[in-house]
C-alpha cells in the first residue's frame, strides 16, 4: 500500500512553498509578485499542511505499523515537542526585533501603528500568553497551527491504519461542525487563531490519506480528462476573479449574486473555495509529474527538494530570513534592485543551510561509531 | 529565484511535449504578463492634483455613486462626519488643523464654490470598529446630520488581533446603520506604516474592508496602497524616523485632497465615473 521509497515530488513541492511562504513573509517585496497567492485563492501554506499530513503518515504510519502504536506515539509526541521549541526560539527572535523598533522608531504619523509594542509594558502576561500559544505575532501562526494538528495525530492516525475513509469522513465532519458552529480555539489579546486547527485539520488528514492508499484509490479520476478539464477550468475562474482585486474597476463584473456567495473567502478557517483551487493545483501538478518520473533526480530540482528535507529548520530560518530581510529594507534601502537580491539571497541561504544540514544527517548515518545508525523517523521530516 | 524558473521553464518543456494541458500552461505563462500589465496601469498619474499627490488613477476608484452627497451639493449645504481613531489626527497644538478632515474641508470648500461645507471629525486615539459604532449611531441621527461618513477603521482592530469576523460584522452595522439614518459612507483602510509592517497583520482586516465595500457598494479609499505608492515613488519617505511634523503635514493634506476628489467624482450628478472607461 505504501510506497517503500520517499516520494522526491513530496520534498520538491514542500521546498517550494518554504520558498514562497519566505517571499510573502518580507512585507515589501517585488518578487511577490511571482508567489502563488496573487493568482488565486489557495497559497503555500496549503500546500505545506497537505504535504505535511502526507509524510506525517508516511512515516509514523510505518512506524506504527512496524513497533506499535506506543513507539509511534512516542515518536509523534518528540517531534511535536521540538517544533514547540522552535516556534519558542522564533518569538525571541521577534521580541529582539519588536523592541529594537521599540526604542529606535519615532514618527508623528504612527503614533497609532506604535500601539502593536504596548504589549511590552507587561511582559509577564505576553510571555505567558506566548508560552500557552495564545499570543502569537504575525507570520508565527504557521507552526502552532503544526503543533496542535501532530500533537493529536497519534489517535488520527490509528484510526486511518485501521479505516482510513472512516478518518477522513470524520474529519471532514469536524470541519462542517467547525463551520456551523464557528468552533476555534482563543488567542491573545482577543479574537482566535489565525489559522483554525478544527479547519486545517482536513487539509492534513486529506494528505495522510493519500499517503495511505488514498491517491491509488483516486488515481482513474485524477487523470480523466474531465477532472483536468474542471480544474484547469476552476484555475482560470479564481485567477480571473483574483485579477479584479488589483483592478477595483473590474471588480463591478463580478455579479452581486456570486460575490455575496463567494466572500470573503476565508483563511483562518480554510474557506471550501480554497481547498478546492489546491485541489485543482494538484490535479494539474500529479498530471505533469506522474509518480516515478525521472526528471526528478535532475539538479535543476535538488535546490528545492533539499530545502524540504528540512522543513522545520528551513521553515524556521526562512521566518528569521523574512525578519532580517525586512530588517535590511527599512535600514538600508528598500529600492527594487534591493528587494531582488535579499529575495535571492534568502533562497540561497535556505538553500546553503539545507546542504550544511543534510552533510550533518550523513554524517550521523555513516559515521564510523560502532552504535547502530541514527535512522529516527521524526528526522525524515514528518511534521512539519 | 533562478532555480524556481528553470524549474518551472524544464517543467513546462517536458510536460507540454507529453501532454496537452496546455491551457493550463497558457495560464501560467500569462500571469507575468497580467502582473505587468497591472504596473503599466498604476504608474499612469492622477491629474489635477498637486505634484506631491499624484498615485495611479485605478487606486482612487469611485465606482460607486454618493447620491446623498450629490443631493447636499446641490442644496449648498454639505455636512460630513470623519469618524476615526489616532491615524486621523496629527500630535501637537496644530495637529487638529493640519490632519486630514481639516484638509479635506478645505479641498472641498476650494472644489465647491458657493457650498457651505462642514466636517466635523470625532477622533480618539485607539478606537476599534467596535468602539466607534455607538458613536457613529448616534451622530447621524443628531443634527447637522452628515450626508457623507468617512469611517477610518482598521489599525486598532489589527493592532488588538480582533476575531476578524467580529470586525466584519462590526464594519456591516456601522454601514447599514449610516446608510439607514440618510447617509453615505467613505471607507478608509490603515495607513501603510513600513517600520511596523512585519508586526502589524493588516491583511484580514483590509480584505474585510474591502468586501464590505463592495458588498455594500460604497466607496473604500485604499489609504494603504495610496501610501504605499507614495513610498514606492520616491514622494514621501515614510521610513524615516523623526519628530519633525513636515512630511506627516504633506501626507494628511495629500490624502485630504485626494479624499476630496474621491467624494467628489463619486456624487457627480447621474452617477459614478463608469466602472470601466476608456482613457
Amino acid at each position: 500500500m505504501v510506497a517503500g521509497e520517499r516520494d522526491l515530488r513530496l520534498d520538491l513541492f514542500r521546498g517550494i512553498a518554504l520558498w514562497l511562504i519566505f517571499l510573502d513573509h518580507i512585507p515589501t517585496n517585488i518578487v511577490n509578485w511571482a508567489t502563488l497567492r496573487n493568482y488565486g485563492f489557495s497559497d503555500a501554506t496549503e500546500i505545506f499542511v497537505f504535504i505535511s499530513g502526507y509524510t506525517a503518515a508516511f512515516v509514523y504510519g510505518r512506524a506504527m505499523r512496524d513497533r506499535g502504536f506506543i513507539v509511534a506515539t512516542a515518536r509523534i509526541l518528540k517531534r511535536t515537542w521540538q517544533i514547540y521549541v522552535a516556534h519558542i526560539f522564533l518569538f525571541a527572535i521577534y521580541l529582539a526585533e519588536i523592541s529594537y523598533v521599540a526604542n529606535s522608531f519615532d514618527n508623528p504619523l504612527y503614533g497609532e501603528e506604535m500601539g502593536i509594542l504596548d504589549f511590552l509594558r507587561q511582559p509577564d502576561v505576553t510571555i505567558m500568553q506566548a508560552l500557552l500559544l495564545k499570543f502569537k505575532p504575525v507570520n508565527m501562526d504557521v507552526l502552532p497551527l503544526y503543533i496542535v494538528l501532530l500533537g493529536f495525530f497519534p489517535p488520527v492516525l490509528w484510526l486511518l491504519l485501521r479505516n482510513a475513509s472512516l478518518a477522513l469522513v470524520a474529519s471532514g465532519v469536524l470541519y462542517a461542525l467547525m463551520w456551523t458552529f464557528g468552533w476555534n480555539l482563543p488567542a491573545y489579546p482577543e479574537g482566535s487563531w489565525a489559522f483554525n486547527p478544527l479547519a486545517w485539520q482536513l487539509l492534513f488528514v486529506l494528505g495522510a490519506w493519500c499517503a495511505l492508499g488514498g491517491v491509488q484509490r483516486l488515481s482513474r479520476v485524477i487523470a480523466s480528462r474531465v477532472t483536468i478539464a474542471l480544474a484547469v477550468a476552476y484555475l482560470i475562474l479564481c485567477f480571473a476573479v483574483v485579477m479584479t482585486w488589483y483592478v477595483p474597476r473590474l471588480a463591478v463584473l463580478i455579479p452581486h449574486t456570486v460575490a455575496e456567495i463567494i466572500y470573503p473567502i476565508d483563511k483562518p478557517n480554510l474557506d471550501i473555495l480554497r481547498i478546492l483551487h489546491f485541489l485543482a493545483l494538484a490535479v494539474i501538478v500529479v498530471n505533469l509529474l506522474p509518480h516515478g518520473w525521472a526528471g526528478i533526480h535532475s539538479p535543476v530540482f535538488r535546490p528545492a527538494i533539499v530545502c524540504g528535507q528540512h522543513s522545520l529548520e528551513i521553515f524556521c530560518f526562512g521566518v528569521f530570513l523574512a525578519f532580517a530581510a525586512h530588517f535590511v529594507l527599512t535600514e538600508i534601502s528598500s529600492r527594487i534592485l534591493v528587494q531582488v537580491l535579499c529575495s535571492a539571497a534568502g533562497i540561497v541561504l535556505m538553500v546553503a543551510v539545507a546542504e550544511v544540514l543534510s552533510w550533518y544527517k550523513n554524517l550521523d548515518r555513516k559515521g564510523s561509531s560502532p552504535r547502530p545508525p541514527f535512522t529516527q523517523a521524526d528526522l525524515a521530516g514528518g511534521g512539519a | 529565484m533562478k532555480a524556481i524558473k528553470k524549474a518551472i521553464m524544464k517543467t513546462m518543456r517536458l510536460a507540454s511535449c507529453g501532454r496537452g494541458i496546455s491551457a493550463g500552461l497558457a495560464l501560467v505563462l500569462l500571469m507575468p504578463v497580467f502582473a505587468l500589465a497591472w504596473l503599466q496601469i498604476s504608474s499612469q498619474a492622477w491629474a489635477e492634483t498637486p505634484a506631491d499627490c499624484r498615485v495611479a488613477e485605478t487606486q482612487l476608484d469611485n465606482s460607486f455613486p454618493l447620491p446623498r452627497v450629490e443631493a447636499a451639493i446641490s442644496n449648498k449645504k454639505l455636512a460630513i462626519l470623519v469618524l476615526g481613531a489616532g491615524s486621523s489626527r496629527l500630535p501637537g497644538p496644530q495637529g487638529t488643523l493640519l490632519a486630514y478632515p481639516a484638509r479635506l474641508q478645505s479641498a472641498l470648500a476650494q472644489k465647491l464654490p458657493g457650498v457651505a461645507v462642514t466636517v466635523v471629525a470625532d477622533v480618539k486615539l485607539g478606537r476599534t470598529a467596535r468602539d466607534m459604532l455607538a458613536d457613529m449611531r448616534a451622530a447621524v441621527a443628531a443634527p447637522p446630520r452628515p450626508a457623507l461618513v468617512v469611517w477610518q477603521t482598521g489599525t486598532v482592530d489589527a493592532v488588538r488581533s480582533v476575531d476578524p469576523e467580529a470586525f466584519t460584522r462590526t464594519l456591516t452595522k456601522g454601514v447599514t446603520a449610516a446608510k439607514a439614518a440618510g447617509a453615505d459612507v467613505v471607507l478608509m483602510n490603515m495607513q501603510y506604516s513600513p517600520r511596523t509592517e512585519s508586526m502589524i497583520a493588516l491583511g484580514n482586516y483590509a480584505d474585510s474592508m474591502r468586501w464590505v465595500a463592495l458588498q455594500f457598494e460604497v466607496p473604500l479609499f485604499d489609504r494603504f496602497q495610496v501610501m504605499k505608492t507614495w513610498n514606492e515613488m520616491g514622494t514621501f519617505d515614510l521610513y524615516r524616523d523623526t519628530k519633525k511634523m513636515d512630511i506627516a503635514e504633506r501626507v494628511h493634506d495629500c490624502i485630504g485632497r485626494l479624499l476630496a476628489d474621491l467624494i467628489i467624482g463619486a456624487a457627480k450628478p447621474g452617477g459614478a465615473v463608469p466602472p470601466i472607461d476608456v482613457k
